[in-house]
């Protein structure tokens, strides 16, 4: 491989042996200018674990409420109790949001102040009764802090329960960036902390719950804490091994204001080669189109990303935080965001069992 | 291949259709970007990144060719159908040199109600009224069409644009430059001599030109290597193109949306840039536009090979007509091509800079 960059020539032999890339080496990756270089090392990386494979899902996110004690900086969603435009779901509201066609359900919602432990047992319980075949994804480890916080639930003894209820994944949402100092200046010290988020992953792991990880950039974070987090969560990957797949969430400008504009898609294409570079124990990456758009999206299938996400028929966090996207994209265009790119696309269900693919 | 043709392109030799046909069809996309990249910087060292302001309006759309891919057009008589006077078009020329437009890109139907002092008068009153606006006006069929209404040939019609004064032909009417594509798609705009003959002869005259090219419809890689070699084989003769200007095909309100639904992604679009970057070698500029697979795709698209971002576009109609509707400000394309990494610069319609910023 040639590069315009002579600093990438020695992470490339790296890449091609199977070696572990460096704390430096990543920082080197965020501050070349061989964007390409960058991308080619990445998609060289993805293909050799997935080839042309693209992965999406059918699938749906239910938000049972908006209410959140938290007051996160970058959060656009969040509402006090009682203040205008806060909902809360009933169970049978979130029962109905599911249709059969569904092969995933995501559901993650704020930390509410009141519901107790058991609505979300119940709520697991009751989608999973009348929906046996759609597999469910809930809950981030911050809402699982958020009960031993509140209630003095053990995170163990909630996903004990859970799984039990009908649990089979946990989205990678709460992780934010992995950064005290960020924390503390966008407010989210009240959230489990990078230990005790690693700390939830690795108890669902043993429990042989798989989960995903996630990093909000674009905002006012450093590319040092970029790859912090990054070699945090590949620790955690090595201790526990239940990670399925890398999001990369683009912060989103609209509502909240901490940049003034989106981080452009040179900078989510980097970020997800670079993720694909220093998470070689991670199964996927995924390029999330609802933050990244389409066209975005479409052309991180050449920089390192397997999966684009689903269908989703509902995405009220990033909408009310000012996402362009449209909601509820259709399987086809799916297929054209993967075609456009010259892969195949691959229906997979919640844990990456291959449902079809569409040659 | 990848090694010979990067071998080729660092030595300045030319690319042969094979390896153009490896580019477009079968090289990894990246690799392909990263190899433009380098020849455009080798070419163009600085990170800078040039557009123009400008405007598209048109004259009429009133049209007689029936193009499939159109939906901009009507037929004489219809009732949507229109034709602006030299003063209205005027009028829109003036707002937008208000807004700091140098370029004026005005092309219209091929309607044969208007006579040749119609865009004779376009023409020099532009020049009367606006000295500092380039009238980059009427595309090849349409100087065809003049040539037909008036009884005069081509040269003819080119020297009496000329002593108008003007001096720029935009590229538009390419389409895919294949008999094969013409013929299917536009079978009354004749086959690829009817757009080369008339930028031979503006070329012979002294006007200078761009390249377009329409993809994304029923052509297969080797029309569009018949594109790309009919088009490099006419620059080889007086190099009058300043520049190569891809988009893809929008269907919207067309004929041809009856087979063809969707527009072709980001992808083919910095395929098609970093190709064109490669096998037209004698191009100096190859433009990517935040109009036309959108302000992401456009931004990506300046580290495949494109070094110049197009117009402001203050007026655009025929993609419009395609319901595909994108606008931007001077402000922003400032602001989108800095963060994107290089050194915005305004530009005329030939190419000279105005202003860095």
């Amino acid at each position: 491989m040639h590069f315009s960059d002579a600093r990438l020539h020695p992470l490339w032999d790296k890449v091609r042996a199977g070696e572990r890339l460096s704390r430096e080496d990543g920082l080197t990756l965020f501050a070349t200018d061989d964007l390409l270089g960058v991308g080619r090392m990445a998609d060289w990386a993805k293909s050799e674990r997935e080839g042309d494979r693209v992965y999406f899902v059918i699938n749906r996110h239910v938000t049972p409420t908006n209410v959140c004690v938290l007051s996160c900086s970058f959060c656009g969603f969040a509402r006090k109790p009682g203040q205008a435009g806060s909902y809360e779901h009933t169970i049978e509201d979130m029962v109905a949001m599911v249709r059969e066609e569904t092969r995933e359900v995501h559901i993650v919602g704020g930390h509410h102040p009141d519901w107790p432990f058991e609505y979300y047992e119940r709520m697991i319980e009751a989608i999973h009764a009348a929906h046996p075949e759609v597999q469910i994804k809930a809950f981030t480890a911050a809402e699982v802090d958020y009960w031993w916080r509140r209630f003095k639930i053990e995170p163990k003894e909630a996903l004990i329960r859970l799984k039990a209820a009908g649990l089979q994944s946990m989205p990678g949402g709460g992780a934010e960036i992995f950064s005290p100092r960020l924390a503390r200046l966008l407010k989210y010290t009240g959230k489990a902390d990078p230990d005790r988020w690693c700390e939830i992953h690795g108890i669902a792991h043993g429990l042989g719950i798989p989960t995903n990880a996630t990093m909000l950039y674009g905002h006012v974070e450093t590319p040092a804490e970029r790859v912090e987090h990054l070699l945090r969560l590949r620790e955690q990957q090595d201790a526990s091994g239940g990670f399925l797949t890398f999001v990369p969430l683009t912060y989103q400008e609209a509502a909240t204001r901490l940049v003034p504009r989106r981080t452009p898609p040179a900078d989510s294409l980097r970020t997800i080669a670079v993720s694909r570079l220093l998470l070689d124990n991670f199964p996927h990456v995924e390029a999330y189109w609802v933050v990244l758009g389409e066209a975005t999206a479409s052309i991180a299938l050449h920089f390192g990303a397997d999966d684009v996400n689903g269908t989703l028929e509902d995405e009220r966090i990033q909408h009310l935080s000012g996402a362009q996207t449209p909601a509820g994209l259709a399987r086809e265009q799916l297929f054209r965001m993967i075609r456009d790119a010259g892969k195949v696309p691959v229906e997979r269900d919640a844990l990456y069992n291959v449902v079809q693919v569409y040659n | 291949m990848l090694d010979r043709i990067r071998d080729k392109a660092f030595n300045g030799k030319r690319l042969e259709r094979e390896e153009g046909r490896y580019l477009l069809a079968e090289a990894p996309l990246l690799e392909v970007g990263a190899l433009a990249n380098q020849v455009r910087f080798a070419r163009y060292p600085e990170k800078m990144v040039t557009f123009v302001i400008d405007t598209n309006p048109n004259y009429t759309n009133v049209c007689v060719t029936d193009c499939q891919f159109c939906a901009f057009y009507r037929k004489p008589g219809d009732k949507e159908a229109w034709t602006l006077t030299v003063d209205e078009v005027l009028a829109k020329i003036e707002s937008a040199v208000a807004k700091g437009a140098t370029t004026v890109l005005l092309q219209g139907g091929h309607n044969p109600a208007l006579p040749l002092d119609y865009y004779l008068s376009l023409v020099t009153e532009t020049r009367r009224r606006f000295p500092r606006v380039t009238p980059h006006f009427f595309t090849a069929s349409e100087i065809q069409t003049m040539a037909s209404v008036a009884h005069l040939s081509v040269e003819d019609v080119l020297d009496r644009l000329w002593e108008a004064g003007q001096r720029t032909i935009p590229g538009g009417g390419a389409e895919v430059l294949s008999t094969r594509v013409r013929s299917r798609i536009e079978p009354k705009k004749g086959g690829p001599e009817a757009w080369l003959s008339v930028h031979r002869a503006a070329h012979r005259r002294g006007f200078k030109s761009t390249a377009t090219m329409m993809y994304g419809h029923v052509e297969q890689v080797d029309d569009l290597l018949d594109h790309f070699d009919a088009i490099r084989a006419l620059q080889d003769e007086r190099g009058g193109f300043t520049a190569f200007v891809p988009w893809s095909f929008k269907p919207g309100h067309t004929l041809l949306e009856k087979w063809i639904k969707h527009y072709r992604g980001p992808n083919a679009y910095l395929r098609m840039l970093a190709v064109s970057r490669l096998y037209l070698d004698n191009f100096p500029h190859i433009q990517a536009s935040w109009f036309s697979e959108g302000k992401d795709a456009g931004q990506v698209a300046l580290n495949f090979g494109a070094d110049d971002w197009g117009g402001t576009l203050f007026e655009e109609n025929v993609h419009k007509a395609a319901d595909y509707v994108n606008t931007i400000s001077v402000d922003e394309i400032v602001t989108l091509i800095r963060e994107a990494g290089f050194t915005p610069a305004q530009r005329t319609t030939e190419y000279e800079i105005l202003q860095r910023y």
